[in-house]
């Protein structure tokens, strides 16, 4: 048993209504009780789509257990067919009905439906929701591709890659599929399938007339491409173009797979960006990691040889890609992180104290916790990772989404960071902060600070009075009037380090009373 | 598999009920925990099911809710299902580790779901031997909020059902009381005490509770008010410690909360002149607040999909206080005996469907073409595409919108998507 609070993926059946969900044709029936419905809303709710999916649950109930649920079975499984009259049908249970055993496949053998039934053997209490998506999709492919086994390849007037993986509810698919259909396209190669998402059962079936396979995602393509590749002898792509030097590599590996140049033109305004004086300041930046492996081992990349930063932390949820994981963690020097225990996540987020968090919707809720900015780049996702605009991740144009969306956030941590240092000046006194209520200790109101400076003073006065009882620790040094006012005069962006390495200072010293020749003693001291 | 048969009941009314089973689109029971936990405010909600059920909180409640929940699921894996006995155990590891995180907890709700169920786990049994480890320092309860058996709000009354036997006993000697039973927003609840207050009931107490620390006591001297229509096991087991029901309509709108308030004034011989006084004003606030919006909504039409069981007092306040038409009235369930004042006050021709066929209940939807559709989550904007206003029935879960002074509120919410199309021009 695993106590969770909240979950990074869905179970498997999940999964198999992303590929659903994202093709066209195709109808699944979920043997699944009543509250499994629950799953339309992630589809129509945080996708925002303006369709139903293409699911049909049996919903039993306890007064049908026992007796008739394959029957009920069989009757949605009929009715749905009659209604949506789909080229394909796909069937399967969740995970109450796989403890009650009706066997959705047998049952609609037994139909005799004139259509392709797919059966889905998704075991609930094994595996998860990026599982259950690989399956499906490759059950798909393998009944309706399979057939096409021995057939010659039409020979294409242009190289033909499938774009394979994207599906429903994913992380800017949407997207990245018409990034890099512009870049292939750039490169002289067509696009013949792009699969599951946009395919109709029609479209699945042409998939081995392409040349080679873009495995865009390999959480929920790479044992499809396996097959293909065994099968058709269609190689496929290993590369995820996600960053410049990836795309690079991807291109690079493309021109080489399809015999084509690989010369073509980089809009990306990343490099130049990166180089940019303004950009200084993102020098080592900490960054912790946390997604899908894929946009995991992307980050880390962009994040360490295209921004500059430093990667502390790097973990995924994907148990199915720990070993990528591993290596690439080995290479930044951080221990990875494999887990689906969000609590873990939390307390690796906390202890390896990041500048910025780049993780997926769970995550932004630690790093909003921990006043840490964030930015998302993987599923789990929520309705705003659905954005009106165009903003892949894959490709040139997804390399300069990367630096606006990964920057901005940091950005407004140094604004939050000199909110913070100088929340006493006057100008800033004001200035709301962009984390909304961050966990910071609430603001001391101002007639309560005066009565800690009064307090403050009278204990001054009395230490004073007491040498021999001034010892290091006890109290905390206190600013006589002078030097008080000597410190207003330096400007307000480095006050506060000054103010702190003075009160350091005179901490290590034993110095109770900070005169102006404490400050500038201190100064002396620490600019050595 | 849709056994769809109209029958007239025999009654008082002869009103026809439309009985259908088929496809459900409702949620489980597990879903009132997103409610319950932040009304009972030191309790936790730990779900023993499966990763379907942890998706379905987490989906349901949002990843809305920022701080840490009170809420949280342990999942059965694998190797749990090769044996009970080790199951029993791996459940206290994870209650005595979430204990240990979570000294805060005063009270502890094992819920049930459909796997549980299935393979047959004993959470009764478990609440008690882990109520005896933890004797003194947190209260261990169990419901069930399977799909199996429960509908989204019923989730509730299972909860609320499984605290009846601790609450404390009123003796025999004990001033009568009235216990106010369903989850109302605090401020409701304020706003009702006061009104009770001022008609001259003294021992008044809300079920649930604040906190875990102030359990109503019940006895033979106790009368209660439900406040939600889905709480059938709940009046059962408060009947069962000697409690007595006050039948009355529910709180929503000027009409159902006087007729509500009243209910309980008679109950408690409290003179008309009396009452009368005392609601006049906030009444007239009431029918003030819906005025405003009636102008928009009178004539418009309004289906509702069965999703909370709040469609019947709903409809009534609709069709009564906004001279709305009803399309059809979808309820999961369909309580007869507690909702037999609101149905009194609803027209006879009124089409009420009990259950559900969604794909067919969809095409008489579209068929009807209602000005308003009051549906759950996952059809909503399914049916904003094809063009219908749709308003979220979860929202009234989580809305205050009982009592005189949440009246206009409630209208607001069934104006606003009407309000909203107005002004789009793309
Ligand atoms: S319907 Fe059953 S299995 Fe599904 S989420 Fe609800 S309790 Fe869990
Ligand atoms: S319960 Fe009410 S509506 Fe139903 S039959 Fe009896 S009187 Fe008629």
């Amino acid at each position: 048993m695993q106590l969770t609070v909240w979950t990074y993926e869905g179970p498997p059946h999940i999964g198999a209504m992303r590929v659903a969900t994202a093709m066209t044709g195709v109808h699944y029936v979920l043997h699944a009780p009543q509250g499994d419905t629950y799953a339309d809303l992630l589809f129509t709710m945080i996708e925002r789509r303006d369709k139903r999916p293409p699911v049909t649950y049996t919903t039993f109930q306890a007064r049908d257990l026992g007796t008739d649920t394959a029957e009920l079975f069989q009757a949605a499984l009929a009715e749905a067919y009659e209604r949506f009259k789909p080229q394909a049908l796909l069937v399967g249970s969740s995970c109450t009905a796989e403890l009650i055993q009706d066997d959705p496949g047998g049952l609609a053998e037994a139909l005799g439906l004139p259509v392709p039934v797919i059966p889905l053997e998704l075991p609930a209490y094994q595996k998860k929701e990026n599982w259950g998506a690989a399956e499906t999709f490759y059950r798909i492919v393998r009944t309706l591709a399979g057939p096409r086994q021995g057939q010659e390849r039409p020979k294409n007037e242009r190289p033909l890659a499938n774009l394979l993986g994207p599906t429903a509810l994913g992380f800017r698919h949407r997207d990245d599929i018409l990034e890099i259909t512009r870049l292939l396209d750039s490169m002289g190669i067509g696009v013949n399938v792009v699969a599951p998402l946009g395919a109709s059962p029609a479209d699945i079936q042409r998939i081995p007339d392409a040349d080679f396979n873009v495995v865009l995602y390999p959480e929920h393509a790479l044992s499809t491409a396996q097959w293909l590749e065994r099968a058709f002898k269609q190689p496929y792509t290993k590369t995820v173009p996600i960053g410049v030097t990836a795309t690079r590599a991807f291109i690079a590996e493309v021109a080489q797979v399809a015999g084509v140049s690989a010369d073509v033109t980089e809009r990306t305004r990343l490099p130049w960006y990166s180089r940019s004086v303004d950009s200084t300041y993102l020098t080592g930046k900490r960054v912790f990691i946390f997604g899908d492996a894929t946009h995991a081992l992307a980050a880390a990349r962009v994040a360490s040889k295209e921004l500059g930063f430093q990667v502390v932390g790097l973990g995924t949820y994907s148990r199915e890609f720990a070993r990528e994981i591993r290596a690439a963690a080995a290479e930044y020097g951080v221990q990875p992180l494999i887990t689906d225990d969000y609590l873990e996540v939390e307390s690796a987020v906390r202890d390896s104290n990041p500048e910025l968090v780049l993780g997926t919707q769970m995550e932004r809720h630690v790093a909003k916790r921990l006043g840490i900015p964030c930015a998302v780049i993987s599923a789990p996702v929520h309705v705003q990772d659905f954005p009106a605009r165009y903003s892949p991740q894959m490709g040139f144009e997804g390399a300069n989404v990367l630096f606006d969306t990964w920057v901005h956030p940091l950005m407004m941590g140094l604004e939050e960071h000199l909110l913070r240092m100088f929340r006493e000046d006057f100008e800033f006194q004001e200035a709301p902060s962009h984390l909304g209520a961050a966990p910071q200790a609430p603001k001391e109101a101002p007639v309560a600070r005066e009565a800690a400076a009064a307090t403050a003073q009278a204990a001054a006065v009395a230490v004073a009075a007491r040498p021999a009882e001034s010892s290091g620790t006890a109290a905390a040094p206190v600013w006589l009037a002078d030097a008080e006012a000597e410190l207003r005069k330096i400007p307000f962006f480095v006050r506060g380090k000054a103010k702190r390495n003075t009160e350091r200072y005179a901490a290590e010293k034993g110095i109770s009373n900070i005169t102006v020749e404490t400050l500038y003693d201190a100064k002396a001291h620490f600019s050595r | 598999m849709s056994i769809e048969n109209a029958v007239a009941d025999a009654g008082c009314q002869d009103r026809q009920v439309r009985h259908e089973r088929g496809q459900r689109a409702v949620f489980c029971g597990l879903t009132s925990i997103v409610w319950l936990h932040r009304k009972i405010q030191d309790a936790f909600f730990l779900v023993v099911g499966s990763r379907t059920c942890a998706h379905l909180i987490q989906s349901a409640a949002g990843v809305m809710i920022f701080a840490e929940p009170r809420f949280g699921t342990a999942i059965i894996e694998e190797r749990d299902l090769a044996g009970l006995a080790d199951m029993n155990e791996e459940l206290d590891r994870v209650v005595n580790r979430l204990l240990e995180r979570r000294p805060d907890i005063r009270m502890l709700f094992l819920v049930a779901s459909c796997p549980s169920e299935v393979i047959k786990l004993d959470l009764d049994r478990a609440a008690q031997r882990l109520s005896a480890n933890f004797a003194g320092s947190v209260g261990i309860f169990s419901y069930s909020g399977s799909g199996l058996d429960t509908t989204f709000t019923q989730g509730e009354d299972t909860c609320l059902a499984s605290l009846v036997p601790v609450l404390p006993e009123a003796g025999r000697d004990a001033p009568r009381s009235l216990m106010v039973v369903g989850t109302l927003a605090d401020v409701v609840e304020d706003q009702f005490a006061r009104l009770f207050r001022d008609i001259g009931l003294e021992n008044v107490h809300f079920f649930p509770p604040r906190d875990s620390q102030h359990l109503p006591p019940v006895g033979e001297n106790t009368r209660f008010l439900l406040a939600q229509p889905f709480l059938t096991e709940t009046a059962r087991t408060l009947q069962r410690r000697g409690a007595r029901h006050i039948p009355a309509p529910f709180p929503l709108g000027e009409e159902g909360t006087t007729g509500w308030l009243q209910a309980a004034a008679r109950t408690f011989g409290v003179p008309d002149e009396r009452f009368e006084a005392v609601v006049a004003a906030p009444r007239e606030r009431a029918r003030r607040a819906l005025s405003a919006h009636k102008a928009k909504l009178e004539g418009k039409s309004i289906f509702f999909f069965p999703d909370s069981q709040l469609e019947v007092p709903l409809a009534r306040f609709a069709s009564r206080e906004l001279d709305m038409t009803l399309a059809e009235v979808g309820t999961p369930y369909l309580h007869r005996q507690h909702l037999a004042a609101e149905l009194d006050l609803l027209h006879k021709d009124v089409v009420i469907c009990e259950g559900q066929d969604v794909e067919r209940q969809l095409d008489r939807c579209r068929q009807a073409r209602p000005d308003l559709t009051v549906c759950g989550l996952g059809l909503a904007n399914p049916l904003e595409a094809e063009g219908l206003a749709t308003k979220w029935s979860i929202e009234l879960l989580f809305t205050p919108i009982q009592g005189y002074d949440q009246a206009g509120d409630l209208a607001e919410l069934f104006a606003r998507p009407l309000n909203r199309r107005g002004r789009l021009e793309v």
